[in-house]
């Protein structure tokens, strides 16, 4: 494939079946039964339905996710066909990842004692082995593509401008912190959804790595700083001391000579 | 037996009463233990998807790192900058941030949903998370206040050789544990630099780190001056007036610095509108910035600052601001952004009272059968 793995979701082909969902839960065995209107351990996707408007929830698969860059072990990284992808071996469960996500995906096993983080992995084995997503590979009504981002991005453009009846003039993901990697068109305003669209253009990792590549700095600098600065007390305080030993000397001689 | 039970005869009632509770918690707190590691979190906590972390790391981990922050303001003004007459309380103070740190790192356990991987950072690498970040500071400084305490260890074993050798060593650990301490104290700062959408404009700032690093400075020689009042009812020492009222002094300073960053930080990103919304953030971010108005206050007379009962007052007024401010930070000012209405269970609260009553136990402990307290010491030789 050209260029990393990308899945459109065009909210306005979508005709509810679940399929997705099913296919979804078969291929990565989640649990029996899981909830119908939001995501958590049991679910890597839902369709849910908004007055006439079918939408779906997923992992967007940032193109710099938040997830991959707070992790302090590295558990989560962004392989380079696309999918952000878990390993839960790694994972300490500090549950960073969560708190980070700007859109709220990663869910977690509140009730084991052995919790992992479970969120879409966009069927990574499916996808380096050149396939598509189950999602994408069982959707009846072509709502749900699977492609290079590039391609995704332009047959998106050019749904909206030839029907622009339609669809919002909006595609989310092309620019939500800096990219995502799951883009989705809609006929009603994506807030009227749920969806934030107060996230900004800006990748959130960088907010962090400016003040991240500064700690080596920090770290010299105060080093020498502050050796150089107990240093000189030290030194100053010694040489008072050996003063004042002196004059103690002094006056004890004189004293003797007094004496004498 | 015959003597622990003669001991307990001896006991004012008020001892007995405090031995009681603590054991009644530290019992409560086993059986939650237990739920915790063997059922999951969510036996014992409100957590949820929306609002992953709690009271324990807000109050645990991110206040307790705060509250530990007396050990390095301390070290650093007896061997840095040369103020030896401090030197009498740089044990307890040192002691004190060392079982704060093993606290926080236990409380850590606690919170961790795969706490046996909590070495993992060690070898798996993120530079990128503040979090790796975090985890290093914590093994590094738990080392160095470990080799801080060591004297302590080799002085009451009279192993004098390795005495000696420790104490050529102290500068350099010093210098790293002030420096890690920064680091540390700021990243906790830096972690919530992750949710702008999420935490409120009144604390989320891009200088959260600087704020953080502050305040740690500021409750530093509170701590210091909470602490040294404490023992010295605890252990019927005399109190070190002099020294806490230069402490008062620097406490003072610290708390100015702190207050003005921080409400020039509210002008400069032009949120100040957002103090008078009546909305329940505001009333906690001003309940924060009443404690230490307060104790600023009680500071600025003389006649109070040199009295051992308002300079405690102060003390503690200034500690309750920093831990308010972290709680806001981590729990309340996440709740709108996030849409979660959580509230701490009570088995997360009695949980927290266990580790700190753990702590507390240990302390005594240790205060009594190390040398710590440069008067007790005499005891101990003449015992
Ligand atoms: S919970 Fe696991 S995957 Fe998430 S940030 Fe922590 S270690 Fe990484």
């Amino acid at each position: 494939m050209d260029g990393p793995a990308s899945i459109l979701l065009d909210f306005t082909l979508c005709i509810g079946c679940g399929a997705c969902e099913d296919a979804c839960q078969e291929e990565h065995n989640l649990p029996a039964d899981p909830p119908e209107d939001r995501l958590d351990y049991r679910n890597y996707t839902v369709v849910l339905k908004k007055d006439d408007q079918y939408y779906r929830k997923m992992c967007m698969h940032c193109e710099e996710p938040t997830c991959a860059s707070v992790c302090p072990v590295a558990a989560l990284i962004k392989t380079e066909e696309g999918p952000v992808i878990y390993h839960p071996d790694k994972c300490i469960g500090c549950r960073y990842c969560m708190m980070a996500c700007p859109f709220g995906i990663p869910a977690y096993e509140w009730h084991k004692p052995i919790p992992v983080i479970r969120k879409c992995i966009m069927c990574n084995e499916r996808v380096s082995a050149g396939k598509q997503t189950a999602c994408a590979w069982v959707c009846p009504v072509g709502a749900c593509r699977f492609g290079p981002r590039e391609k995704m991005l332009a047959i998106a453009k050019r749904r909206i401008a030839q029907f622009p009846d339609r669809y919002v003039d909006y595609i989310y993901g092309e620019k939500e912190v800096g990219g995502t990697s799951v883009l989705m068109l809609s006929g009603t305003p994506f807030e009227d959804l749920g969806f934030r669209m107060d996230l900004g253009e800006q990748a959130l990792p960088e907010l962090t790595w400016t003040v991240m590549s500064k700690i080596p700095n920090i770290v010299i600098t105060g080093g020498i700083l502050l050796g150089g600065i107990s240093w000189i007390i030290q030194r100053r305080m010694d040489i008072e001391k050996e003063n004042l030993s002196a004059l103690d000397e002094h006056i004890k001689n004189q004293e003797k000579g007094g004496d004498a | 037996m015959t003597s622990l039970i003669a001991y307990w005869q001896r006991l004012s009632g008020h001892r007995r009463f405090a031995w009681i509770t603590a054991g009644f918690i530290i019992l409560l707190g086993l059986v939650l233990t237990y739920r915790r590691f063997f059922i999951g979190l969510g036996d014992v906590t409100n957590l949820t998807d929306e609002f992953p972390w709690g009271f324990w790391i807000a109050f645990d981990v991110v206040g307790g790192v705060a509250l530990a922050a007396g050990g390095f303001t301390l070290c650093f003004l007896v061997y840095i900058f040369g103020y030896h007459r401090y030197h009498s309380i740089v044990r307890p103070t040192v002691l004190t941030a060392f079982l704060g740190y093993i606290l926080v790192a236990v409380g850590l356990l606690y919170d961790l949903g795969k706490y046996y991987n909590i070495w993992h950072p060690i070898v798996m690498w993120n530079p990128h998370s503040v979090m790796f970040e975090v985890a290093w500071c914590v093994i590094l400084y738990l080392t160095v206040l470990f080799l801080e305490f060591l004297p302590v260890v080799l002085e009451k074993f009279n192993l004098i050789a390795p005495l000696r050798f420790m104490q050529k060593l102290t500068i350099p650990i010093v210098l790293m544990g002030v420096i890690l301490s920064t680091l540390h104290q700021s990243s906790l700062g830096s972690v919530f630099l992750i949710v702008p959408n999420k935490l409120h404009p009144l604390w989320y700032t891009p200088i959260l780190p600087l704020l953080f690093f502050l305040s740690a400075v500021m409750v530093g020689p509170a701590i210091v001056i909470l602490e040294s009042s404490l023992s010295a009812r605890l252990f019927h020492r005399g109190l070190e007036t002099p020294i806490l009222a230069d402490l008062a002094r620097f406490l003072q300073v610290a708390l100015l610095v702190y207050v003005a960053v921080k409400i020039q930080d509210l002008f400069v990103r032009g949120v100040v509108g957002e103090l008078f919304t009546g909305e329940y953030e505001a009333y906690h971010f001003m309940g924060e910035m009443l404690c230490l108005f307060f104790a600023f206050v009680i500071l600025a007379f003389r006649k109070l600052r040199t009295n051992q009962r308002w300079l405690f007052t102060a003390a503690t007024l200034v500690g309750l601001g920093v831990v308010y401010n972290r709680m806001n930070v981590a729990w309340i000012g996440m709740l709108r952004g996030t849409g979660a209405s959580y509230y701490p269970a009570w088995t997360e609260l009695a949980t927290s009272a266990f580790l700190i009553t753990v702590g507390m136990v240990a302390f005594y402990f240790i205060a009594k059968f190390f040398p710590i307290f440069p008067e007790l010491e005499e005891e101990h030789s003449h015992a």
